[in-house]
């Protein structure tokens, strides 16, 4: 047995939640090391965050994912975690407390942070499976095994809290109802007007509201069958499989009573968090402070600080109580409130209300200053007028102007940022404010979001202030933040294009779950915007073991062809260099008769579109066409669609080259090569260039001499001339630098960035260091591109017709009629 | 859905394998085409072939978690709800669909 006294004092602290957690890491900040730290926690898990529930219970966030503090955590600065067991005893004269499990620890300070619970309506039938309140982790998953499509739930309260947990049980696909006993939702939060537009919003959702309704009895079958139905008191029934109590919570004072320590509502403490007993701190949801108690994080963190200050004996703070807004997270619904919103008769309202577009904010005034702030539909200046309200300013000129927002006139955002003071909070979750996220850019030199949300926490929990602190950091470093930040890939990631391609190649990753796993996607399976693109990444770094993953794909891509308007789709087969034959022309006029299909047209491809198949007959009509030599002509994706040629030398009295020819060449040996965007070549025979190949992505313009090798061309959108990318002799020449062109850009360029946008980017002279002045380097992008075509030059319309099981998707699976 | 009445008439209407994961599949009814989704959790979540939007066949869609993202204009359509995702609104209606015994079962209305 260990005899050694520890000289360091022990410091326990009950409750492992948001207000312990943050005390504890505040003492950590102050003095490392002054204690031995045990917390017992009553929940199994490691501290999470509290707020993230209702995500967590829609199933846009995984429990990993709300984790403030992980085990590791707790390992690393040396915390005894007692979790999973519930403090049940606190002897003050011997400074002894005791778990449910018989664990007891000896404390020189205590710190109970054992927050509220959520308060349960004694109805007739409250006891019933099925009912339950919304609180923790436990409670979501007791949640989520009721929780399904065509089931229903009844929210029994209309305030913040129930409205979070109905709109994630609506997004669990249920029928949901919130039943609230005020005329109007959030009535603490929100004015009628605000309470109207929610309900509107909630019921397009396809929630059903009941306001003023009154909760009768919670049915079942019998004594002690679980929940099938709400009765109101006047007589309405509303079926539920699952009913959520969520009208208020009382703090949690039960040890402290039971410990003898002054509790009224909640646990008595004086502005320094300390309770009637010297030893004993308390903070949180579990306090009463000057008769108050509190149900937001935002004056929890400041109690956190002024606790710290005390037990580590560092400062002599006081907790002052500070305003509180609030924030509906329900995704969709942007919604702030503060102060006196209701006003009364000594106030003025300043009021904006654009119906159609779902917005409405409501300034409350009194003797110039603001006292009140609902905004709906549009919470972007919430931050704002929360200061303006915090701070008393007198509002002098600004009163014309303000309802508008901070920058009425200017266009950049960003200066608003700027003007505002240094005490503004900026991430209200964590209570950060902008002068301490700008001090800690310039003292740590932080350099993107992630950064400051490591170093400070802001943004880092709900993350709806991510925008003001990118804007932050565009203050604070100027031209250097656009040179070092990167822009995710997509929401599911902090990674941009070049870092994802480069991990790829770089930790051999080869499927899709494989770069999620390795990169810490955020989502199971990423989104329609960041799966194509790491498909065509593998598809580009492992030309030969890549099993291309179909579900991965666009429509088009999956369904070799373009889908149109009415679910149709239209079929193009390739015509090598515009060119076609009286066999390959009668076999497309069979296909259009035997298949009635409505429209045939020339496309701007120099090809034949035929529009309007039905998805059943698609294979049907490749096999014919594939029957008379026709293939896919990839006009669906991001791919190499085709190359225009002009008649050239063979015709034309003004030809110099054969460019028909040279064409013909360039798709035989470029077809069905994958791309980040689609590709598209032409070959003029001479400078009148009638194949337009100056506004082609690779474009060969003929001359007396030989070839103009141009690049970064493109019609569409936003037109762009090529660059000449260097003069050529022969035809081998043309081949050698077109395919080591494609190359380069399908190994570098980011997904769904065309030619020109990439050349703009990167800039002409380095793809002519490349290609042009880099013999052995161009050689080896040709070598590496024919290497991969072997593997990309196959049918993809032969492959589907010849292989049953891929046929399944152009079928229906069944007919129920 | 249907109120206070729960039984439901399920039909057979295919095995899971036959729908690839994070893949769709139509069965063709007398209400039009209904959509099958299957999840990378093998999950199945049938919904009306109809994007509210402009009626795009959202089985022809990218699934991710447990949402479809329309081929016509990328609207993101939640499989468990049938509701738009984000600031989109409008919803498309969903079906009753389990699997047991490695068979698909539809219930219709
Ligand atoms: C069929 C065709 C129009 C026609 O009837 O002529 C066509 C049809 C479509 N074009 Fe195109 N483009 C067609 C030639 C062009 C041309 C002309 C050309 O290739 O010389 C251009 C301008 C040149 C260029 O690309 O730089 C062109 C510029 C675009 C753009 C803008 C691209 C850009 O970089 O700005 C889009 C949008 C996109 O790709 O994101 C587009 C997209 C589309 C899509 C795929 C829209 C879509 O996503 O569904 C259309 C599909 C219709 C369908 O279902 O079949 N189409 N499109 C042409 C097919 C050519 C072929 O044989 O493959
Ligand atoms: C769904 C939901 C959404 C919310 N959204 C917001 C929001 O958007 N913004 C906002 O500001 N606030 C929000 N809140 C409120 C916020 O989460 C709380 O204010 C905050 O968590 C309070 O922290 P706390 O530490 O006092 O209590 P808690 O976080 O509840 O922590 C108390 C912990 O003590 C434990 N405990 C209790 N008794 C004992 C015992 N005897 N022994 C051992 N352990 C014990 C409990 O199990 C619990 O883990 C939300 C709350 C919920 C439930
Ligand atoms: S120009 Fe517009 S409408 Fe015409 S085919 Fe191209 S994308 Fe469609
Ligand atoms: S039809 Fe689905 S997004 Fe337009």
């Amino acid at each position: 047995m260990n005899v050694m006294v520890s000289p360091r004092k022990k410091l326990v602290v009950i409750g492992n939640g948001m207000a312990g957690m943050r005390t504890v890491e505040e003492i950590l900040h102050r003095a490392p090391g002054m204690f031995d730290i045990t917390v017992f926690g009553a929940e199994p898990q490691p501290n999470y965050d509290r707020i993230m529930l209702s995500p967590l219970l829609a199933g846009d966030k995984s429990f990993e994912q709300i984790v403030l503090n992980s085990l590791d955590w707790y390992v690393e600065h040396k915390i005894e975690l007692i979790a999973g067991e519930s403090v049940t005893a606190i002897d003050r004269a011997s400074r002894i407390v005791t778990g449910e499990h018989g664990t007891s620890r000896h404390y020189d300070i205590l710190l109970l942070a054992t927050g509220s619970n959520p308060i349960v309506l004694p109805l007739p039938g409250v006891e019933r499976a099925g009912v339950m309140t919304f609180r923790s982790v436990a409670d979501v998953e007791n949640m989520l095994e009721i929780a399904g499509p065509n089931k229903s739930a009844v929210v029994i309260g209309g305030g913040l809290l129930g409205l979070e947990a109905a709109h994630g049980l609506n997004l669990r696909g249920m029928e949901v109802s919130v039943v609230h006993l005020m005329p109007t939702l959030m009535e603490r939060q929100l004015d009628a007007s605000a309470a109207h537009l929610l309900e509107r919003s909630l019921t397009q959702r396809g929630m059903s509201i009941y306001t003023s309704a009154n909760t009768e009895s919670l049915d079942g079958e019998g004594e002690g069958g679980p929940v099938h139905s709400v009765t109101l008191k006047d007589g309405r029934r509303i079926k539920a499989d699952l009913v959520v109590m969520a009208v208020g919570i009382r703090p949690n004072t039960n040890l402290a009573k039971a410990a003898g320590l002054a509790c009224d509502r909640g646990i008595l403490v004086d502005a320094a968090m300390c309770t009637s007993d010297p030893a004993v701190f308390a903070i949180g949801e579990c306090i009463e402070h000057n008769k108050a108690c509190y149900g937001l994080v935002a004056p929890i963190w400041d109690m956190a600080k002024v606790a710290a200050d005390h037990i580590t004996g560092m400062a002599q703070t006081s907790f002052t109580p500070i305003a509180t807004g609030t924030r509906l997270k329900v995704s969709g619904v942007e919604m702030f409130s503060a102060g006196a919103f209701m006003g009364d008769e000594t106030t003025d309202d300043i009021v904006l209300r654009d119906a159609a577009r779902g917005i409405y904010k409501r300034l409350v005034l009194r003797d110039d200053k603001l006292v009140g702030v609902v905004c709906f539909g549009d919470a972007r200046d919430a931050g704002w007028y929360f200061q303006l309200l915090k701070d008393e300013e007198h509002l002098g000129g600004l009163r014309e102007t303000m309802i508008f927002g901070p920058v009425t006139a200017s266009a950049d955002p960003n200066e608003a940022l700027a003007c505002m003071p240094d005490n503004v909070e900026i991430c209200g979750c964590n209570g950060v404010k902008k002068g301490t996220i700008c001090a800690a850019i310039a003292e740590h030199g932080l350099k993107s979001v992630d950064d400051v949300r490591a170093r400070t926490k802001a943004s880092a929990s709900c993350g709806s202030c991510t925008n003001l602190v990118e804007g932050l950091l565009k203050i604070s470093l100027g031209a250097e933040f656009s040179a070092t930040a990167v822009k995710p890939m997509c929401k599911c990631t902090t990674h941009g294009h070049d870092e994802v391609r480069h991990r790829i190649k770089g930790g051999m990753l080869k499927t899709i779950p494989a770069v999620m796993q390795a990169l810490e996607w955020h989502t199971p399976n990423g989104c329609a915007s960041c799966r194509p693109a790491l498909n065509f990444y593998l598809l580009a770094a492992w030309p030969e073991e890549y099993a291309d993953d179909a579900q991965s794909r666009f429509v088009n891509e999956r369904m070799h062809a373009n889908i149109q308007k009415d679910g149709t789709y239209s079929v193009i087969p390739r015509m090598w260099g515009g060119t076609t034959t009286a066999s390959e022309l009668r076999a497309i006029a069979d296909v259009v008769d035997k298949f009635n299909i409505p429209t045939v047209k020339i496309t701007g491809g120099q090809r034949v579109d035929m529009l309007g198949v039905r998805k059943e007959d698609l294979r049907a009509v490749w096999q014919d066409l594939n029957a008379a030599g026709l293939v896919s002509g990839h006009a669906y994706g991001k791919a190499l669609r085709t190359v225009k040629t002009c008649v050239g030398s063979e015709w034309c009295r003004f030809g110099t080259q054969d460019s028909t020819a040279m064409g013909v060449a360039l798709e035989k040996a470029t077809w069905g090569s994958w791309h980040p965007h689609k590709v598209k070549l032409a070959v003029s025979g001479c400078p009148r260039n009638c194949a337009e190949a100056t506004i082609k992505d690779f474009g060969v313009i003929a001359t007396e001499a030989g070839w103009d090798l141009h690049v970064g061309g493109n019609g569409g959108i936003k037109i762009r001339v090529t660059d000449l990318l260097c003069k050529v002799t022969t035809e081998e020449e043309v081949m050698e630098y077109a395919c080591a062109f494609l190359q380069l850009y399908r190994t570098e360029a980011r997904y769904m960035e065309r030619t020109a946008p990439w050349i703009e980017r990167v800039g002409l002279k380095y793809v002519q260091e490349r290609i042009v002045d880099n013999a052995e380097l161009r050689r080896s992008l040709f070598e590496d591109f024919i290497h991969a075509q072997k593997f990309a030059q196959i049918d993809p319309w032969a492959e589907e017709t010849s292989c049953s099981t891929r046929g399944q998707k152009y079928d229906a699976m069944a007919e129920l009629v | 859905m249907d109120g206070m009445q729960n039984a439901k008439n399920f039909l057979d209407v295919g095995a899971l394998e036959d729908i690839a994961p994070l893949g769709a599949r139509t069965v063709t009814t007398t209400l039009g085409d209904i959509a099958i989704f299957r999840t990378d959790g093998d999950e199945v979540f049938a919904l009306r072939d109809q994007c509210p939007h402009k009626q795009g066949p959202l089985s022809q869609g990218i699934v991710h978690g447990k949402s479809v993202t329309c081929p016509l204009h990328d609207w993101v359509i939640s499989l468990q709800s049938g509701l738009a995702q984000g600031l989109d609104i409008g919803c498309t209606p969903i079906f009753a669909v389990k699997v047991e015994a490695g068979r698909v079962l539809l219930a219709l209305p």
